[in-house]
């Protein structure tokens, strides 16, 4: 059992939770993930690592409220337990070697982008975060990328935080502008991270986005995670997470990704109803 | 006692192929003890025992089936688990018309004697009746590391364990059990005997990790850094292969690792299931062994309305065990054999509504011995299905492999083992598909045994 020592709501829908997890945080690297369930009869979901302490043996995961586990991961407090939490899955985010990134996270997916930030902050490379949100309401870990950011460009949708307009204009103003990156870092929403890349392309900028598909084992099992990528069919859960963001096929990542939509809506309201009624 | 000299096996009372076409319920009921005590004077107990030549794990069957003709079922348990550690596994699982009933001197004039029914019989009667304590052997304190807990871990785990080592199984998954719980269905292997028999191990003092991924949680090197003196890998074949045809990532394709594993693992069967599985009405499943016979009969029993084997050889080759094929044909399954798909088609929001294929006839034998499927020109047709289920066979996972410096793999991925299945590193022994590539739970099983033994001979410097 994965016990919950902290819990901390970053904005109406989005929760952190630090878990006591000492074999995953032992080896834990940015850019990888768990794979956890709430309950005995409880599926499998995987969720990024967005921090880690070694010497606690504790990992922080971060979680929108989108479906049926979310929901009830969403319900449970500090001392309770999770029975599963498996990881980490993945490959770390290679770092090493790079100067200059820019670091572009699009809403919840912002919780991936930061650990990445932060790694690359202290091994010395300049950052130039771009980070987008919906509205102002949603903003989460605004300090903490200000503290690991050279630059920070803050967007959102409707102006009501930072700038209004989208992260891909930020960051083509700031390409613009002259500064030359060694590699743009994306994640997001899947359409976001494509028009990054479409964006990138254009510039000829290496572009490393985080997939975050599909999933069951994380462990290469079942190939649900499967993506096309440069025309090979990759497994996100041993491949990646991270991919060359130029040969990445979003469009049927997005159709891929949809599958279970309409399960999953008919599932979360099931559970809002069953915690509405407890 | 005079031998019962009835040509035919006494059949397996099984649940009414309609009605379990709707459940998940297990198909073969069992013999009873009247059944059994009859069926087991149908072994002639020839001294020259063909059938034990033809088992893995080298069970005594002519006295087992002796004690059962006597009726005297725990004594005939403990001849059989003096060399399989899960029997009540292995009676249901085992391919025995091509093992141990395969060289049953009463299969040349009619049937072989059903062993593996007898196994199941004492293996159940066993669990349903035994009252006494497992004695926990007597520990020599000394670590061993098993990774990963179907078949081959579970077996060597079972066998060092009763050698008195300090055994420590480590599971990727959430539960123990691997293939027999992720993959072989309800109907075919219930849960609660897979559950069963992994309690009986840690009876025995076996400890298993879940959640533990060898490669990424730990290492094998870390593993000997925390005291281990020898380390088994029996990680299998997970990695699903596909066809690498047009429109295998369309939504409805499943590799057969996630349709099974939706199913029986996370029990997407069930009304409320968290998983979700896709309901489908039309379904083709590409391939011709146990796994793809499983996959269609899942698929049938989740409502499925028309279930297909779509498979490149002849009825002839299909590798499956008998039983399944014939259980898959009662329940209503259409095969399609000699044919091949060559694309999937889908709809414009991406679900699979059709497979093209192509029709094949069987040409000069292969290195396999088995002829070659030639494609006959001009043979394109069209099936249309909501569902594909890719069930072509398994690769091994890299992922101890890329982790674990000296160990040496061939070119398909799987890891070199001699025959007592050490690997290129010392004290690391291997076995079952991630050795061998996709095989049998009894294979698997014989494997886990050898090594067991080889690495007491290893740690005591034999």
């Amino acid at each position: 059992m994965y016990k919950i020592l902290e819990k901390r709501e970053l904005n109406p829908t989005v929760a952190l939770m630090v878990i006591e997890a000492p074999a995953v945080a032992r080896k834990a690297e940015p850019g990888q993930f768990i794979i956890l369930r709430t309950d005995e009869d409880g599926e499998r979901i995987p969720l990024t690592i967005a921090d880690f302490d070694r010497e606690k043996g504790t990992v922080t995961i971060i979680f929108q409220i989108v479906g049926s586990t979310t929901e009830k991961l969403g319900h449970l407090n500090v001392g309770d337990e999770l029975v599963d939490f498996a990881g980490p899955l993945g490959n770390p985010t290679e770092t090493e070697g790079l100067r200059k990134v820019a670091v572009v996270g699009g809403g919840v997916g912002c919780a991936i982008a930061y650990p990445i930030a932060k790694k690359l902050h202290e091994q010395g490379s300049i950052v130039h975060s771009v980070v987008g949100f919906r509205n102002k309401d949603l903003v989460i870990l605004e300090k903490d990328f200000e503290v690991c950011s050279d630059v920070m460009k803050k967007m959102s949708d409707d102006g009501s935080w930072g700038e209004k307009g989208l992260v891909t204009n930020a960051l083509e103003e700031l390409i613009k502008s002259g500064e030359e990156y060694d590699e743009v870092i994306t994640i997001g929403p899947v359409i976001m991270m494509k028009f990054v890349s479409e964006l990138t392309r254009k510039y000829g900028i290496k572009t490393i986005v985080s997939m975050n598909p599909v999933m069951i084992d994380g462990t290469g099992m079942c190939g649900g995670c499967r993506l096309t990528v440069g025309g090979e069919t990759k497994f996100a859960c041993v491949d990646g997470p991270d991919f060359d963001g130029h040969l990445v096929d979003f469009d049927e990542a997005m159709v891929r990704s949809a599958m279970y939509k309409p399960f999953e809506r008919a599932k979360h309201e099931e559970t809002c109803k069953l915690f509405r009624n407890a | 006692m005079k031998a019962n000299m009835s040509p035919v096996k006494n059949p397996m009372p099984s649940q009414d192929p309609i009605e379990r076409g709707k459940n998940f319920k297990e198909v073969a009921l069992g013999y009873t003890k009247e059944i059994a005590m009859d069926e087991a004077t149908r072994c002639l107990g020839c001294k020259a025992m063909p059938c034990v030549k033809g088992c893995p794990v080298n069970i005594n069957i002519p006295a087992f089936i002796a004690k059962v003709a006597e009726g005297e079922f725990e004594d005939a348990y403990s001849i059989i688990a003096e060399s399989s550690s899960l029997p009540a596994v292995c009676g249901r699982v085992c391919p025995q018309e091509t093992q141990c009933e395969g060289l049953c001197v009463r299969g040349k004039k009619g049937d072989p004697v059903g062993i593996g029914r007898l196994e199941r019989f004492v293996a159940d009667y066993h669990n349903d009746n035994f009252k006494g304590e497992v004695v926990k052997p007597e520990t020599n304190g000394i670590k061993v590391a098993v990774i990963g807990a179907g078949p081959a871990g579970l077996t060597c785990a079972g066998d060092l364990a009763k050698a008195g080592y300090d055994v420590t199984v480590f599971e990727a998954l959430h539960v123990a059990g691997g293939v027999l719980v992720y993959g072989i269905p309800e109907f075919r292997l219930p849960k609660t005997i897979v559950g069963r028999e992994i309690e009986g191990l840690k009876a025995l003092g076996v400890k298993i990790q879940t959640n533990m991924i060898v490669g990424r949680s730990i290492t094998i090197d870390e593993l000997f850094d925390d005291g281990y003196k020898a380390v088994f890998i029996g990680s299998g074949a997970g990695l699903p292969n596909f066809m690498k045809i047009p429109g295998e990532n369309l939504k409805g394709v499943y590799s057969a690792n996630e349709f099974l594993t939706r199913v029986n693992l996370m029990k997407a069967y069930k009304e409320g299931a968290d998983t979700p599985i896709k309901n489908s009405r039309r379904v083709a499943v590409v391939g011709g062994g146990n796994v793809a016979m499983d996959a269609a009969r899942c698929a049938l029993r989740l409502g499925a309305e028309e279930v297909y084997i779509v498979y490149r050889r002849s009825e002839n080759e299909l590798p499956a065990r008998a039983e399944e094929i014939e259980h898959a044909k009662e329940e209503g399954i259409i095969f399609k054999t000699l044919t091949n798909p060559v694309s999937i088609g889908g709809d414009e929001n991406g679900f699979v509504n059709s497979m093209k294929c192509v029709s094949m006839e069987l040409g000069e034998p292969d290195e396999s011995g088995r002829r070659r499927p030639k494609v006959i020109e001009g043979s394109e047709h069209d099936i249309p299905v909501d569902c594909v289920v890719m069930a072509i066979g398994t690769s091994p996972n890299p992922l101890i492999k890329n982790t674990t410096k000296g160990l040496d793999t061939n070119k398909w991925g799987c890891i070199v083992a001699n025959e007592d299945g050490l690997t290129s590193r010392e004290g690391v022994y291997a076995g079952g598909d991630a050795v061998t590539g996709a095989a049998t739970v009894i294979l698997a099983m014989g494997a886990g045994k050898t090594a067991a033994a080889a690495i007491d001979r290893y740690i005591k410097g034999e």
